[in-house]
C-alpha cells in the first residue's frame, strides 16, 4: 500500500478564522495522507476542526497555509475551473447538513454533478436511480427534499456523493440523522467503495462507525494528537473465522 | 466465566468427549475465551463428582464419552433461567485507573484517557472487521451455521462493550474539561500546571469516579483480556 501514491495529501495545513482578538486557529499544522483503498476516520470533540479539515480537503475552503494535493493536482494552486472539474469528477462530498437542492427531486439531485460534467441527462438519470436503489431509496426518486424524512435526505446526499467513479469520498457525520441499522448500511457502502479502490475520509463521533475505518485519527484543538495504527486484519482471533 | 455450564449446555445435545467439548466451546465463542484440555477434564471430573455428568463408555476411536445426567439438566435449566448478576460488578481496572488518575501529580489524566481510547477504538476496528467476515459466513449458511451465529453474537457483544467504553472515555474527557472550565479561581494547583482537567477536577472526584460503578458491566476491559 505504501508504494502507491496517495489520493489525498494534506501537508502542514493551517486554517485561521478571523483575526486579532477573535482569531480562531481551527487547524494547526495537519499532515495526512490517504491511500487508494483506505478509509480513514477522523474523531475529536466538537470544535476540534474536523469539518474545517474536510471542507479544505474537498476544495470548499482554502487553508491559511499548507498544501492539499488530490491525486496529481495541488488544489491550493489550481484554477477555479480546474478545481470545479475536480470536485465534480473525483471528489464525493457528504455534508454535515445534507445540502440537497430543494427545487430538484432526489434523482435530479443525485444526477446533477454527472450532468454538469457532460454525462447525458438520460444516462445520468439511470446512474442516479441505481445509486438511490443502492441506498434503499429507489421508490423516492421523484420526491423533493421537503417530502422526505431527515434520514432519507441524508441517504440521498450519500447517493449523490457516491454516484459515478469518485476516487475520493469525504463524509462529514454521514450517519447523523440515521438509526443505527441504516447508519451501519451507509458505513458498509462506504467501506465497499474503499475496498474497490476509492480513498475515504469519514468524520464521526460514533466509535462504532469509526471502527469500520482502516485508521482512526484523533483531532484535538486543530492538531492530530494520536491515531490507531493499521494492523493485519487477521492478527486477532483469526483462526476461528479462517476455518469458518 | 462459566465453563461448567458451557460444557453442560454442549452435553445436552448428546454424549461427547473432552477435546470435542473444547473444540465446540471455542467454535461457539470464537476462541475469545480459550480453554485448554486440562481445564475441560478438571471441570468434567468436578461435574462427575457432583453427579451432573456420567461417563458412558467410549466411541469407536476409544475416546471416553460423557453424558449429562438429570441433575445436570436441572442445573443447566436453572442457569439459563437465572439472570447473570450485575449488582456486584467485577473489579474493573480501567475504572480504578481513571479514579486514581483524577488529580494524580505524576500523570495527565487526558493522556491516560487518550491512550486507552486509541487502544479501545483499535480493538473495535479489529472486531468490526471480524464481524464483517462472520456476517458473510452466516449469510453463506451451511453446516456450521449455528456456530457462526453464536460467534457473531459474541463478537457483537464485544463491539457493544468496547463502544460503551469508548463513549465513557469521551464522556470523562468532556466532563473533566467542563469541570476545569467552571472551576472557581481557575489556575491549576501545584499538582499539574499544564493539565486543565486533572487538578481542577480533583475536588469533584466522586462525581467522576462514580460513573464507572454505574456502567461497570459495560466497561469490563475486554481488549485488555487479550
Ligand atoms: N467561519 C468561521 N468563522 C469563525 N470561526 C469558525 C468558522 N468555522 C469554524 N470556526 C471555528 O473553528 C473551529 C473548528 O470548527 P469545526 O467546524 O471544524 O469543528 P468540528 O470539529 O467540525 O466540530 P463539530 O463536531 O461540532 O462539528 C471551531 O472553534 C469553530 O468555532
Ligand atoms: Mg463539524
Amino acid at each position: 500500500m505504501s508504494t502507491q501514491q496517495p489520493v489525498l495529501q494534506l501537508q502542514n495545513l493551517t486554517r485561521v478564522h478571523g483575526s486579532g482578538a477573535t482569531e480562531v486557529h481551527a487547524l494547526r499544522g495537519i499532515d495526512l495522507a490517504v491511500y487508494p483503498g483506505e478509509l480513514v476516520a477522523v474523531m475529536g470533540p466538537s470544535g476540534s476542526g474536523k469539518s474545517t479539515l474536510l471542507t479544505i480537503a474537498g476544495g470548499l475552503d482554502t487553508p491559511s497555509s499548507g498544501r492539499v494535493i488530490v491525486e496529481d493536482t495541488d488544489i491550493t494552486a489550481a484554477s477555479v475551473k480546474e478545481l470545479a472539474a475536480l470536485r465534480r469528477r473525483s471528489i464525493g462530498y457528504v455534508f454535515q447538513d445534507y445540502n440537497l437542492i430543494p427545487a430538484l427531486t432526489a434523482a435530479e439531485n443525485v444526477a446533477l454533478p454527472r450532468e454538469l460534467d457532460g454525462t447525458s441527462a438520460r444516462k445520468a438519470r439511470v446512474e442516479a436511480v441505481a445509486a438511490l436503489e443502492e441506498m434503499g431509496l429507489g421508490h423516492l426518486a421523484d420526491r423533493f427534499p421537503d417530502e422526505m424524512s431527515g434520514g432519507q435526505q441524508q441517504r440521498v446526499a450519500i447517493a449523490r456523493a457516491l454516484v459515478g467513479d469518485r476516487r475520493l469520498v469525504l463524509a462529514d457525520e454521514p450517519t447523523g440523522a440515521l438509526d443505527s441499522e441504516t447508519g451501519e448500511s451507509v458505513l458498509a457502502l462506504l467501506r465497499s467503495r474503499c475496498d474497490a479502490g476509492a480513498a475515504g475520509v469519514l468524520v464521526t463521533h460514533e466509535p462504532r462507525f469509526a471502527a469500520w475505518a482502516d485508521r482512526v485519527v484523533f483531532l484535538r484543538d486543530g492538531a492530530i494528537v494520536d491515531q490507531t495504527v493499521r494492523s493485519d486484519a487477521d492478527s486477532l482471533l483469526s483462526g476461528q473465522v479462517a476455518e469458518a | 466465566m462459566s465453563i461448567r455450564h458451557g460444557l453442560l449446555a454442549l452435553l445436552e445435545r448428546g454424549p461427547r468427549y473432552g477435546s470435542q467439548l473444547r473444540t465446540e466451546f471455542e467454535s461457539r465463542t470464537g476462541a475469545t475465551w480459550p480453554l485448554n484440555v486440562g481445564q475441560v477434564y478438571t471441570t468434567l471430573s468436578r461435574l462427575e463428582r457432583d453427579g451432573m455428568v456420567a461417563q458412558s463408555g467410549e466411541d469407536a476411536a476409544g475416546h471416553a464419552l460423557y453424558t449429562i445426567t438429570e441433575d445436570g439438566r436441572t442445573e443447566l435449566r436453572t442457569w439459563f433461567e437465572k439472570p447473570v448478576d450485575r449488582t456486584s460488578p467485577a473489579r474493573d481496572e480501567l475504572a480504578i485507573k481513571l479514579a486514581m488518575a483524577v488529580g494524580a501529580p505524576s500523570v495527565d489524566i487526558r493522556d491516560v484517557i487518550q491512550s486507552q481510547r486509541r487502544h479501545t477504538v483499535k480493538a473495535m476496528q479489529d472486531y468490526t472487521r471480524l464481524k464483517a467476515q462472520a456476517l458473510a459466513a452466516v449469510e453463506r449458511g451451511g453446516a456450521r451455521e449455528r456456530d457462526d451465529v453464536a460467534w457473531l453474537l459474541v463478537l457483537e457483544q464485544l463491539i457493544f462493550q468496547t463502544e460503551a467504553e469508548a463513549r465513557w472515555l469521551d464522556h470523562c474527557e468532556s466532563r473533566l474539561i467542563r469541570l476545569s472550565a467552571t472551576a472557581p479561581g481557575a489556575p491549576a494547583g501545584p499538582a499539574a500546571p499544564t493539565v486543565p482537567g486533572a487538578s481542577a477536577a480533583a475536588p469533584e472526584a466522586p462525581a467522576v469516579s462514580a460513573a464507572p460503578r454505574a456502567h461497570d458491566t459495560s466497561t469490563t476491559g475486554t481488549p485488555g483480556a487479550r
